[in-house]
């Protein structure tokens, strides 16, 4: 059974995962970003403290995280269908990938921006800065790090549930997994999707935290 | 010619979840173009919130701020920024950005009014000049002393010509020498762009030092205010005593014994009074506390003085300092 195809359909599926991770993660940043930033703001604490869309957010963000990803997968289905046309495949699993991952992005982002120093932000505003100056060159610029660290660890989960997807049938080496593993007792193929999922992780991991060690430049 | 600055009935009430803290209780203060203002009190007596009040980081609960005759309490948003592009200000923690390099620092100011990169590269490395640190301008922050991270502080705030300077605390963080440096550098500024400066501070040192008018904030109440000769001679309230005698506390176990506290002023510090007094009447007194400044060039000071047993001698001594003009104060019933 180790032939070229099966090789060449592993080396398709990653594809198909990194494919399904990447493209999600960025569609959940551009949801999960504005919305972690939003509720830094309006906090009470905040730039605008504005107490109905934090308390709106900050609801949002606890139910959509409370929902296990396999259970959303399927109760968004509907919406799924309605948004990439079929509920099956790829493409079409981004959709749950990105409604589960932006909330978990926007605590992500908000407990990034809110370690950046009270003081910094004071200083700027008594300069005479806008709001949307401080969110984008005192917020964003000096949490960096921090957010590129909060990326890795969201690009991790997120293929951690895009493997997840395999279960009804979500494509990728989740289905593999599942397919050959689960169903056709092939547990050899099984272990082979593991450990590629185990280096995908780690290479993200690494190239996450080199990244963010260099961008640092509080340290001497 | 009009304050600068205008500060009128002042409050300022924080609203706690069960409790709320009147910060400001109707401040009133002018202070003068050019003038270096120290504003000085124990922590917590509501200095910090003062100083925010100026620029607006914190919104008086009721009076009024006037900056060169304009009321902040009138300026929309963005008239707001547009007047705080001019009332710099600098920290006791620096808050310099710290993911950016000492020139893009100063750059940061710039950017927010507007300025060319290019532009705004020139006229940091001049404020670098000013500062000293023209060799800094690649590292970043982490790589600097505290004394040179004040600097960076200041050359961004003085990037867009500000007309005042408030100072939070400048020096609290730094050593004494750098605290030196740093004050020389705000005088040196003060004279030569004219620049208005507001030093909060909980050091009488630092008042001493380069300030020429001074207030005393003490529970949120402005308790005294005048130059700051006027004040450290003859400060008139027990809060304004508490700090001018820092040193105060070593007579406390003296109470009971009869003890007095001389002042000193222009008039008298040269002449050796106590050596003078103590050959007159032949006996020795007890120095308990010894205590003399050098403020704007004319000596002051205070002094404590046990004196003897022997009442006709202690008062005859108390007459010789009156006779030479000296403020005598008996201690014997001074309670903190």
């Amino acid at each position: 059974m180790w032939n070229s195809e099966t090789i060449l359909m592993l080396v398709e599926n990653t594809g198909i995962t990194l494919y399904m991770t990447l493209t999600s993660t960025i569609m959940a940043y551009l949801i999960g970003l504005p919305m972690g930033i939003a509720l830094v703001v309006t906090a009470k604490d905040g730039l605008r403290p504005i107490g109905i869309i934090y308390k709106l957010l900050d609801v949002i963000v606890n139910v959509v995280r409370s929902v296990p990803f396999l259970i959303l997968l399927i109760l968004i289905i509907p919406l799924t269908r309605l948004i990439a046309g079929k509920s099956y495949g790829a493409t079409a699993t981004i959709v749950p990938l990105t409604f589960a991952a932006a909330p978990f992005i926007a605590r992500l982002v908000e407990s990034s921006l809110l370690e950046v120093d009270k003081g910094v932000i004071e200083a700027a505003q008594s300069m005479g800065a806008s709001l949307w100056t401080i969110i984008c060159k005192v917020l964003l610029a000096e949490a960096r790090t921090s957010l590129i660290v909060g990326a890795t660890i969201a690009l991790g989960t997120i293929l951690g549930y895009s493997a997840m997807a395999g279960v009804v049938g979500g494509g990728g080496l989740g289905d593999i997994a599942i397919r050959y593993g689960y169903y056709r007792y092939e547990s050899d193929i099984m272990w082979v999707t593991v450990i590629l999922l185990v280096l995908l992780v780690q290479i993200l991991q690494v190239i996450g935290t080199r990244l963010s060690r260099k961008l640092d430049k509080r340290s001497r | 010619m009009e304050a600068i600055i205008q500060i009128r009935d002042v409050t300022k009430t924080f609203i706690g979840r069960d409790n709320q803290v009147e910060a400001l209780k109707g401040i009133n203060l002018d202070i003068e173009r050019g003038n270096i203002c120290g504003i000085i009190g124990m922590s917590g007596a509501g200095k910090s919130t003062l100083v925010r009040c100026l620029n607006f980081l914190e919104k008086p609960t009721s009076g009024t701020v006037l900056i060169e005759g304009q009321d902040l309490q009138a300026m929309n948003g963005a008239q707001l920024r547009k007047a705080r592009t001019e009332i710099a200000m600098i920290f006791q923690h620096f808050n310099l950005l710290m993911q950016r390099n000492v020139q893009d620092n100063i750059c940061f100011p710039l950017e927010i009014v507007g300025m060319k990169r290019r532009e705004a590269k020139k006229r940091a490395a001049e404020l670098l000049k000013i500062v000293g640190l023209s060799e800094k301008a690649k590292a970043y922050p982490a790589q600097l002393s505290g004394g040179q991270k004040q600097r960076v502080a200041i050359a961004r705030a003085l990037a867009n010509n500000p007309k005042i300077l408030l100072c939070d605390e400048a020096t609290s963080a730094l050593d004494p020498t750098t605290t030196k440096s740093i004050l020389a550098l705000l005088k040196e500024i003060n004279i030569q762009y004219g620049i208005t400066i507001v030093i909060i501070t909980h050091e009488m040192s630092v008042v001493q030092e380069i300030c020429n008018q001074v207030a005393i904030i003490d529970e949120g109440n402005l308790v005294e205010s005048g130059s700051v000769e006027e004040v450290f001679s003859r400060p008139r309230t027990k809060a304004a005593q508490k700090l001018v005698f820092q040193g105060e506390r070593s007579t406390m176990e003296m109470r009971g014994k009869r003890c007095i506290r001389i002042v000193f002023s222009e008039n008298s510090s040269f002449e050796p009074v106590i050596g003078n007094m103590v050959l007159a009447c032949k006996t020795p007194v007890n120095i308990l506390l010894a205590d003399t400044k050098d403020i704007g060039g004319i000596a002051h000071g205070q002094m404590v003085l046990q004196l003897p047993e022997d009442t006709v001698t202690a008062e005859k001594m108390i007459q010789y300092l009156k006779d030479r003009n000296l403020t005598v104060e008996e201690l014997t019933d001074y309670v903190e």
